[in-house]
């Protein structure tokens, strides 16, 4: 039978299901088969898949908008059919004894989980190089890193093995590797997917994420995971705002371009996508609204506080007493907790447990955390204030296109200053879309990203969906079959 | 900003982590680097923000009923790396008391 | 040189809600272990806290019963620390925006009332429990259970107030009766819903500066904490005798060896890295809920205890009947009918006796004896148409059976004429005329006051109540052998 049903867009996959054009379970296993599977031996998106699972999933998908869809899932999210590790030895084997609330919601829609998606340990990094399970691949470039934190779900999206992914975005973990592997990827505001579930790394800027290679996609997902979660005392009351307009254009739409945030420091590949996603969007009639932006370097030492103290407080759990890995040596507990957690946690998990524990510790709380909270209330103000002059703004979603295996390795600070663009949102509690905008001269997907003011996901779909018809994306698409038929470069 | 050692020590005992001897000037080093670059957040004017907390003001509280996802002793321990008997096994508590 | 004891309590209180105080498993006490738990009290990845808001109300009510100021906006904290019985290393509780802040219990000690002020009260989680490390094999392991862990538990803290043992002690029987009056614990020390540590120090008398403090953990009954503490000043007044410093330290209270053990000294002191919970919002409690928080407050016992004195009765008298709310509105409903210290009598010594051996609650008495019942019979006792000993039945038969006095003394034959004064010359008749076995039941065979019970009755004609009889002729015997 013929593979490819997983190439579809979501949309056109459900209807082909509700039409009984495939079964379901065909459907789901179609990314398994023909070129996909050869394309997952070369990229390695995926930690945790089974045939078994995959077909029991799609057996018990109900009616529902998603009937049918494969989705990959960041493996950070709890999952019953399948184990939930983080990509870290100290979670090794673990099997949740529940699901996380986009996942019951994933599954009531329809979807299907087809598999866990490879990440960096604890979502702590942005290149997906810091995985127990070793690295993921850049489809469009093996040599290159998917981008992280959620890589695994970005690059298993990009090459056609599911029309969907989950990831999850404390710092741009969604936004960055969508942009490193040409699809979309949607952070929503912070309080509209809930959390529980979600292995938590920084609970104030944590929110699941949505990957699709389409903006229709996006929004048809994220009407099903979207609400209020009696489980998740941080999710938003009112109902999620209604993204069914998602095709409905950007005329009249003013968006804001803060050029100052890119005078250094950005490659000339990525301005040139930026630049061409703004004449696209004032063809399609929208304005262009210039103003001066804070710069991004507060944002990042303001999150490198915030994230790793809160960081140094969600994952004092792991300590081999209830669940995963327990070093087999230990004379008294004390050496229990140090042994397994030293010997479990990565060596980049480890530096931000120690740096949050610090910014928390006696005589630092003062001058690192509470000063990183009031900046963020600074930031948060910034973005206010930017939102009265726009209605979303327009800027990168990374400074460098996808960078290669083991570039930023050895200099934490570096990779740091990957996610410059995409930690406001997180800090400010905004939703952020990552855009494809075509590929650079040697063949490597570019992006933007568009910001709004919390509660604008319909508006950043519209201008998500605007660049995707109005630019090249739309002969992409179209070209998908092809492009990621079976693999002949390397 | 350079971090000591000794803070390394400290912070490393109270996270419950064990850095290598080897590792301890390059973890001092790397967290050096990064408290610099926090240090750009001084030249901010922070003079009356106060902190921000995200989650909404005023979420309802549960209702005080007992409910559906309480888990069987078996899926609560399934997951342990040893238990007996309907409990957690761990190697001794030497510390006498929950501080 | 003279000291001063300065101490300060830090209680914690186990409520007495229905679940847990940030998921919804069961907080009963006693369950196997580990049946109890979910995803949120075990701490497994990804689960996140909701407030139980029957914690929040209860915490209200102590906060509101004791004259705290409550925030309208409160923040949860993190407290970071490892330790096995805790489930994700850290304890939820709230730190510098407490729930409650001030207030005072009052104290009524030696008839005299006395306020003693107080720091704070916030709402936190219980953490699970740990065993003693035991043989396994071939080494040694502990066992924890997390059935506990989550439950919700008020911190209440004093300021350092006490100047004596003998306050703690006080102070903490009438936090007891205070949670108890409101419903919101069961406040049994044993079992570990009321805990108590000590802050203690002393300093040369009449000076103000604070010595340097200890802090005893494991005052686990009230008898606990007043030897405890005692010890332990003893201790600090021992080596500042002795020309010593006091290290400041935390000691443990091993009431079995009336003990205490240094657990550790300042040096390893913890380091707690509090922030606020990310996972939970700000805790608002609106002026509506205030409102209806503190109209649904009881009459408090201090109150109760002014009403019983004002009546004239004892402080003791006051205090015992102000026990329980029941009891305290049964009493003065009581006393509206009957002369308060008479029925204080009764109340204290019959009507506690009966609670006590049927283990009725006093609502449950209530419904055997209404309050128009009691006084009723109580108005016969005072106007002496029920002598002692008949009215000793006369109470035993109406914790049994329905009716009032009347009704009750036709159904078991009694004639109210029944009385000492008919009797007496009967029971002197008795005893004159049977020298024989009153030398018996002097010389120590008792069972003869049967025989002499049964005399007395023949000759009244079976009217008269064998209890009274049996006590009269008791009487007469009594003061015949003392006689001349």
């Amino acid at each position: 039978m013929s593979a490819g049903w997983a190439k579809l867009s979501a949309r056109a996959l459900a209807a082909a299901v509700r039409s009984e054009a495939v079964e379901a379970e065909a459907a789901v296993e179609s990314g398994w088969e023909g070129p996909a599977a050869v394309w997952e031996e070369k990229v390695h998106a995926i930690v945790h898949s089974d045939r078994q699972a995959r077909a029991a999933g799609a057996l018990a998908a109900p009616e529902g908008p998603l009937r049918g869809v494969p989705v990959v899932v960041k493996d950070n999210l709890c999952t019953v059919d399948y184990p939930t590790t983080c990509c870290s030895k100290i979670l090794a084997g673990y099997h949740p004894p529940y699901d996380a609330t986009v996942v019951r919601r994933l599954r009531a829609a329809g979807g299907v989980v087809t598999a866990k998606g490879n990440m960096d340990e604890f979502a702590m990094g942005s290149s997906t190089e810091f995985s127990c399970y070793g690295p993921t691949r850049n489809p469009f470039d093996l040599d290159r890193v998917p981008g992280g934190s959620s890589g695994g779900p970005a690059a298993a999206v990009a090459y056609g093995l599911a029309p969907l992914g989950l990831g999850s975005d404390t710092g741009g973990s969604v936004r960055q590797p969508a942009a490193f592997c040409g699809v979309f990827g949607l952070k929503p505001t912070y309080g509209r997917l809930s959390r529980y579930g979600l292995v938590a790394f920084g609970s104030s800027l944590d929110q699941v994420g949505i990957f699709a290679r389409h903006a229709g996609d996006v929004a048809l997902t994220y009407a099903a995971l979207a609400g209020p979660d009696p489980y998740d005392a941080t999710t938003r009351l009112d109902p999620a705002p209604d993204v069914k307009g998602w095709d409905r254009g950007v005329e009249g739409l003013t968006f804001g371009w803060p050029a100052n945030l890119w005078a250094e420091g950005v490659e000339a590949d990525v301005i040139e996508g930026l630049e061409r996603a703004a004449e696209w969007l004032e063809r399609a009639g929208a304005r262009r609204a210039s103003f001066e932006f804070l710069p991004g370097e507060y944002s990042v030492a303001t999150y490198y506080l915030v994230a790793t103290a809160e960081a140094s407080s969600n994952l004092a759990r792991f300590d081999g007493v209830r669940y995963g890995f327990r070093h087999p040596d230990s004379p008294d507990v004390r050496a229990l907790y140090t042994r397994t957690r030293s010997e479990g946690f990565g060596p980049e998990v480890q530096r931000r447990i120690l740096l949050g524990t610090y910014a928390l510790s006696a005589g630092y709380y003062d001058a690192y955390y509470l000063t990183a909270q009031k900046a963020r209330a600074l930031i948060r103000d910034e973005y206010r204030t930017a939102f009265g002059r726009c209605d979303f703004m327009l800027m990168p979603a990374a400074p460098t296109l996808a960078f290669r295996l083991g570039e930023k390795l050895a200099d934490p600070l570096a990779m740091y200053l990957s996610d410059i663009f995409t930690i406001g949102a997180n800090l400010a509690g905004i939703p952020g879309l990552s855009v494809p905008v075509g590929r650079s001269a040697a063949g490597l997907p570019r992006a933007v990203q568009v910001l709004g003011p919390e509660d604008a996901e319909p508006l950043l779909l519209r201008a998500g969906r605007v660049l995707e018809v109005q630019g090249e994306l739309g002969r992409l698409a179209a070209s998908h079959e092809t492009e990621f038929a079976w693999p002949t470069k390397r | 900003m350079t971090i000591r050692r000794e803070e390394v020590e400290r912070i490393a005992e109270l996270a419950r982590l064990e850095i290598p001897e080897s590792g301890m000037e390059r973890m001092a080093a790397e967290l050096s680097a990064v408290l610099d670059f926090v240090g750009a957040l001084n030249r901010l004017d922070l003079t009356g923000r106060s902190p921000t907390s995200f989650a909404p003001v005023g979420a309802p509280l549960r209702a005080d009923e007992p409910n559906g996802r309480r888990l069987d002793v078996e899926d609560a321990l399934a997951m342990a790396p040893e238990s007996e008997a309907g409990c957690f096994l761990v190697p001794p508590v030497v510390e006498n008391l929950n501080p | 040189m003279a000291y001063e004891a300065v101490i300060g309590l830090e209680c914690h209180i186990q409520l007495r809600t229905r679940s847990k105080m940030f998921c919804s498993c069961p907080a009963e006490f006693g369950a196997e272990p580990n049946t109890n738990v979910c995803p949120v009290c075990l701490g497994l990845p990804g689960a996140l806290p909701v407030t139980n808001g029957a914690a929040i109300e209860a915490a209200l009510r102590l906060g509101l019963a004791l004259g705290c100021s409550v925030r309208s906006i409160s923040v949860f904290a993190r407290k970071n620390y490892f330790y096995p019985d805790m489930p994700k290393n850290y304890q939820i509780t709230q730190y510098d925006q407490p729930l409650c802040e001030g207030g005072a219990l009052e104290v009524t000690l030696n008839g005299a009332s006395k306020h003693f002020a107080l720091t704070r009260v916030h709402v936190e989680e219980d953490t699970g429990k740990s065993f003693h490390p035991e043989r396994h094999g071939d080494r040694k392991v502990s066992r924890v259970d997390f059935n506990r862990a989550g439950v919700p538990l008020l911190e209440l803290v004093t300021q350092p107030v006490f100047r004596a043992p003998a306050e703690c002690a006080a102070f903490l029987l009438a936090l007891r009766r205070l949670v108890r009056w409101l419903g919101i614990s069961d406040g049994d020390m044993e079992k570990g819903h009321l805990r108590c540590d000590a802050n203690v120090s002393v300093r040369p008398a009449g000076t103000t500066e604070l010595g340097t403090k200890s802090e005893i953990k494991n005052l686990n009954s009230i008898r606990g904490v007043e030897r405890g503490i005692t010890a332990e000043l003893a201790r600090q007044e021992r080596v500042l005798g002795e020309g010593g410093r006091i290290e400041q330290a935390t000691l443990l209270y091993d009431a079995d060896h009336d003990r205490l053990a240094v657990m550790r000294s300042k040096e390893h002191a913890h380091d707690y890295r509090y922030f606020p919970e990310p996972d939970l919002p700000m805790l608002e409690v609106d002026a509506d809920w205030l409102a209806g928080a503190r109209d649904s407050l009881p009459v408090l016992p201090w109150e109760r205890e002014r009403e019983f004195t004002a009546l004239g009765l004892p402080w003791y008298d006051a205090g015992v009947l102000s026990e329980q709310p029941e009891l305290a509105e049964y009493a003065l409903a009581v006393m509206k009918l009957a002369e308060p210290k008479l029925a204080s009598n009764w109340l204290m010594t019959d009507v506690l006796r009966v609670l006590k051996e049927r283990d009725w609650t006093p609502a449950r008495w209530r419904e055997q004896v209404p309050a128009a019942r009691l006084g009723d019979f109580l108005a016969r006792v005072a106007g002496q148409s029920l002598p002692g000993p008949l009215a000793k039945q006369v109470f035993a038969w109406m914790a049994d059976e329905p009716g009032e006095v009347p009704e009750l003394l036709q159904r078991h034959g009694v004639r109210v004429q029944s009385s000492s004064e008919e009797l007496e010359p009967l029971v002197r008749e008795v005893l004159d005329q049977n020298p024989g076995p009153v030398a018996q039941y002097r010389a120590g065979k008792t069972a003869t006051l049967g025989f002499l019970v049964g005399q007395v009755m023949k000759k009244s004609g079976g009217q008269a109540v064998p209890q009274v009889v049996q006590t009269l002729l008791k009487r007469e015997l009594d003061s015949r052998a003392a006689g001349p």
